[in-house]
């Protein structure tokens, strides 16, 4: 019998707690309300048959638990109860799989017009790469990364000439315009997370991963890293600053380019920075 | 008729002459299954300790200085290893499946006796080279129990030098012995049933055991190679899922492998693995679920299929692990489409169990109250689930307390629940005794509302977005400060919930000298292993005869029946007499 009131009193306990919890979404702040959507529907859902599950696991045991000269009906099976089940079981997790598919083929369909940025995940820190005026971002091979290439890009390549390189781990973005990440990690698995605006990945070294998302809201949002990634994996945390399209052109404009922190390099020590950046790549491809 | 005549003849069986025969090197599955549950549970405790001092960092972070970011990962690493692999693993199938398989389905032992002692004793080396890594410079490895390279075997990652080694060996080790028993457990079932035992007329524990096995044997394979090519990248300086890469600012030799490829072997290991702790689980709670309410498990048909279904699906799932990590993202239509599919049979199982009970006559003993608990906190869990198979829902809650909520309800809270359930419900027939019910019913309720307090708030703290596998959460704009006060709440609910624990050992240990004597089937049920002659059943089982079957296992409230359950080794003709 306790048990029974028990189980009613967590149901309740759980819709109050849903209901009043301080914990909950952090107002979103890009396009995916599609997945706000998703969950949304999945929570009801899934409440439903929380609620009515556990209502009648309650129900049962007050009806039927154990009294002198009770005995139990013999009821081997129901087809049709047993198929009808099925069917509306079928029903409910349909309603919920559609809207999750609906907003995964948005997710993986990224807006051609989308601006492209790239970040780069190391052992504990972010830095972030844009591709510059000819909106081309320039070859990268890990071989080549060094203290004087921290990106690995290829100083033979012409497109990576005018990257935008931003080694601090602050990067800014413009307001309302379709942004694909392009994601890359130097050493370990990190995984770029920024809660408000719903849409992770993980970088993974070897390849180049991406997803995409549409800033709605100007502000500074904490990047962390959502993957396991070594003892610091709790420290390696980043900005995300939302910019209206002139303030983010102006901070864009104050960032070196590849070729500006290769000549700042080169005088200092020309010839070793040549061939630790250049001969590795070509024997390597 | 040439089976009876082997399996009557108790001269094959070889009975032990010495104490070490007998306890030590037994072959006496009943033995070997006390084996497997003592070293699991014990390192189960262990686990269950590293899980309290994770938790005091998470609730009281600065306060405990000998929890640094190092060890806090190696806590992390091992309780999850431990309690996934060599806790609930190991005691389901090789505890459980050990003592029930036989005196379920008529047999006098495992039908490779020997092979069957050598699986426990490997298993206990699988234990000892895992605990070992306790010990060695560096300590053990704190990758995480998904163990992903590259960062499991980089500097930068605590216990890289040795712990990851020992790590890999010891699951080498651990697969082979499941194997072992694996083989025998599937041998045991389709070859050692006693006559008039068909398939159809099995318990459901012994179909989620045999079921889970087999799944354990499919999948487990993925998770040995995946160990001895980590293990050679490692040791050897192979490439297999090291890509060229930096580290710690310096060039490696590494080049071309891949990441995700671990992660898909380990994966192709770890979905079904839920399901081979879950199966055993299933099976085991209709069976206490039918017995206590005295009444048939309903549709126990489409429960067998529904736990075949759920078998043959969970090894096409396990990519749902894996929507954001940066696999082609269009496999994800295809995960999430199968892996929302398996919610059917599973729920088909949760209506069949809330349907057993309607109309049943329930006793609310010790047994049945875990397992109603485990039907409560199943049905959290698996809601959940549904979140996070639901592909883009998933996004926002992956490597969030969300996915620590979901999976310890789902994997961790109720497999346990069931198991204490298990062990409540089985210890007349193993020890001869009776525990104490009050002392059963504190740790119940103590255990049950414990848990909720736990896992709960932690979905809720993954809705907000809090990272997981965090040593700290520091000063983050978006996680406001009551979110530091539920982490305390949850670390003082964990401890008490950890400290009940020595509630269940008391009343084990306790009774076990000083219980009560039981009667040989003091809950009335009608599954064989309660039909010995002997309680504790002796070596060999059944005396000079075996059992004959007559009927399924849930003969329980049949009208006309003089009791309201019939043995499964009652003929029919007297039952009627007796009705007459």
């Amino acid at each position: 019998m306790a048990i029974a009131i028990a189980i009613a009193a967590l149901v309740l306990f759980s819709i109050a707690f849903q209901l009043l919890t301080p914990w909950w979404l952090t107002p979103l702040e890009s396009n995916w309300r599609s997945i706000d959507t998703a969950l949304d529907v999945t929570m009801w859902v899934c409440g439903f048959f929380f609620v009515a599950l556990n209502a009648f696991l309650a129900l049962s045991i007050i009806r039927y638990r154990h009294r002198r000269g009770h005995r139990a009906h013999y009821d081997p099976e129901s087809v049709t109860l047993e198929r009808r089940l099925t069917v509306w079981t079928a029903v409910g997790i349909a309603a919920l799989l559609a809207p999750g598919l609906i907003a995964w083929k948005e997710f993986v369909t990224v807006p051609k017009d989308a601006a492209v940025f790239e970040a780069v995940g190391q052992q504990w820190q972010w830095s972030f790469r844009f591709p510059g005026k000819d909106g081309v971002l320039g070859t990268v091979n890990s071989r080549q990364i060094s203290p004087d290439n921290p990106f690995g890009l290829d100083p033979d390549d012409p497109y990576g000439r005018d990257d935008i390189l931003v080694e601090g781990s602050e990067v800014h973005l413009p307001r309302g315009r379709p942004i694909k990440a392009v994601l890359r990690s130097k050493d370990v698995l990190h995984d770029f997370f920024v809660p408000q605006i719903r849409s992770k990945m993980d970088l993974v070294p070897g390849t180049v991963t991406y997803f995409w998302f549409t800033p709605t809201r100007t502000g500074r949002f904490e990047i962390l890293c959502a993957e396991l990634c070594g003892v610091g994996h709790y420290t390696m945390r980043g900005a995300m600053v939302v910019d209206e399209k002139p303030a983010f052109d102006a901070w864009l404009s104050q960032q070196p380019t590849f070729a500006q922190l290769m000549a700042e390099a080169a005088p200092a020590a020309p010839a070793a920075a040549a061939g630790r950046n250049g001969s590795p790549a070509k024997s390597v491809n | 008729m040439a089976y009876t005549t082997i399996a009557d003849d108790t001269r094959a069986l070889h009975h032990p002459k010495t104490w070490v025969g007998k306890y030590v090197w037994s072959q006496d599955h009943k033995v070997i299954a006390l084996q497997y549950s003592g070293t699991a549970i014990a390192v189960g405790v262990v686990a269950l300790v590293l899980s309290d001092l994770m938790r005091l960092q998470l609730g009281f972070p600065d306060t405990f200085k000998f929890i640094t970011p190092s060890s806090y990962l190696q806590f992390m690493t091992m309780h999850g290893m431990i309690m996934v692999i060599y806790l609930l693993t190991a005691l389901l199938l090789g505890g459980f499946g050990n003592y029930l398989i036989p005196l379920m389905l008529g047999a006098r032992d495992m039908v490779f006796p020997f092979v069957n002692m050598l699986s426990y004793w490997v298993y206990l080396v699988a234990v000892l080279v895992l605990l070992a890594s306790f010990f060695v410079p560096g300590g053990p490895t704190g990758a995480g129990w998904t163990l992903y390279p590259p960062q499991a075997i980089l500097p930068g990652t605590p216990g890289r030098d040795w712990g990851i080694i020992l790590m890999l060996a010891s699951l080498a080790i651990f697969i082979v012995a499941f194997t072992m028993g694996g083989l025998n457990y599937v041998t045991t079932v389709l070859q050692a049933r006693t006559r008039g035992m068909t398939l159809m007329r099995m318990p459901c524990s012994v179909w989620g055991i045999f079921v889970a096995t087999i799944l354990g044997l499919l999948a487990f394979p993925a998770l040995f190679v995946a160990a001895v090519m980590m293990m050679l990248d490692r040791v050897v300086g192979t490439s297999f899922f090291m890509p060229s890469l930096v580290s710690m600012g310096q060039q490696t030799n590494f080049n071309g492998g891949s990441p995700i490829l671990f992660q898909h072997l380990f994966w192709f290991f770890g979905h079904p693995e839920v399901y081979i702790v879950a199966l055993p689980a299933f099976g085991i709670v209709s069976d206490l679920i039918s017995c206590h309410a005295r009444k048939n498990i309903f549709g126990y048909r489409m429960m067998v299929w529904a736990i075949i279904v759920i078998g043959a699906l969970s090894l096409f799932v396990w990519a749902h692990h894996m929507y954001v990590s940066g696999m082609n993202p269009y496999f994800g239509f295809f995960f999430a489409t199968s892996t929302l599919v398996i919610a059917v049979p599973t729920a088909i199982k949760v209506y069949n169990w809330l349907l057993t009970l309607w109309r049943g006559d329930i006793h609310l003993r010790v047994p049945m109250l875990f397992a109603i608990g485990f039907i409560f906190t199943f049905i959290h869990g698996g809601l959940t689930g549904l979140f996070l198979g639901n592909v883009s829902v998933d996004v926002p809650l992956s490597d969030t307390f969300f996915v620590v909520g979901h999976f310890h309800m789902v994997m961790g809270v109720s497999p346990i629940l069931v198991i204490f359930g298990a062990i409540y419900h089985w210890y007349p027939k193993i020890t001869g005794r009776m525990w104490n019910t009050t002392l059963g019913q504190i740790h119940f309720w103590i255990t049950f509302l414990g848990v909720y307090a736990i896992y709960l708030p932690m979905h809720y703290l993954g809705f907000l977005g809090v990272p997981r596998r965090y040593y700290a959460l520091g000063e983050t704009a978006f996680i406001p400060h009551s979110a530091h006060v539920a982490n305390e709440v949850i670390t003082v609910a964990a401890l008490i919930v950890g400290a009940a624990q020595l509630v269940f050992f008391y009343n084990m240990i306790w009774s076990y000298f000083k219980g009560p004597k039981a009667d040989g089937n003091p809950w009335g049920a009608t599954t064989l292993e309660w039909q010995t002659p002997q309680t504790p059943p002796a070596h060999g089982n059944w005396g000079p005869k075996l059992p004959v079957v007559y009927r399924w296992a849930y003969d329980y409230s049949v009208p006309g029946a003089p009791q309201d359950f019939v043995p499964q080794n009652v003929p029919p003709e007297p039952v009627t007499a007796h009705a007459t």
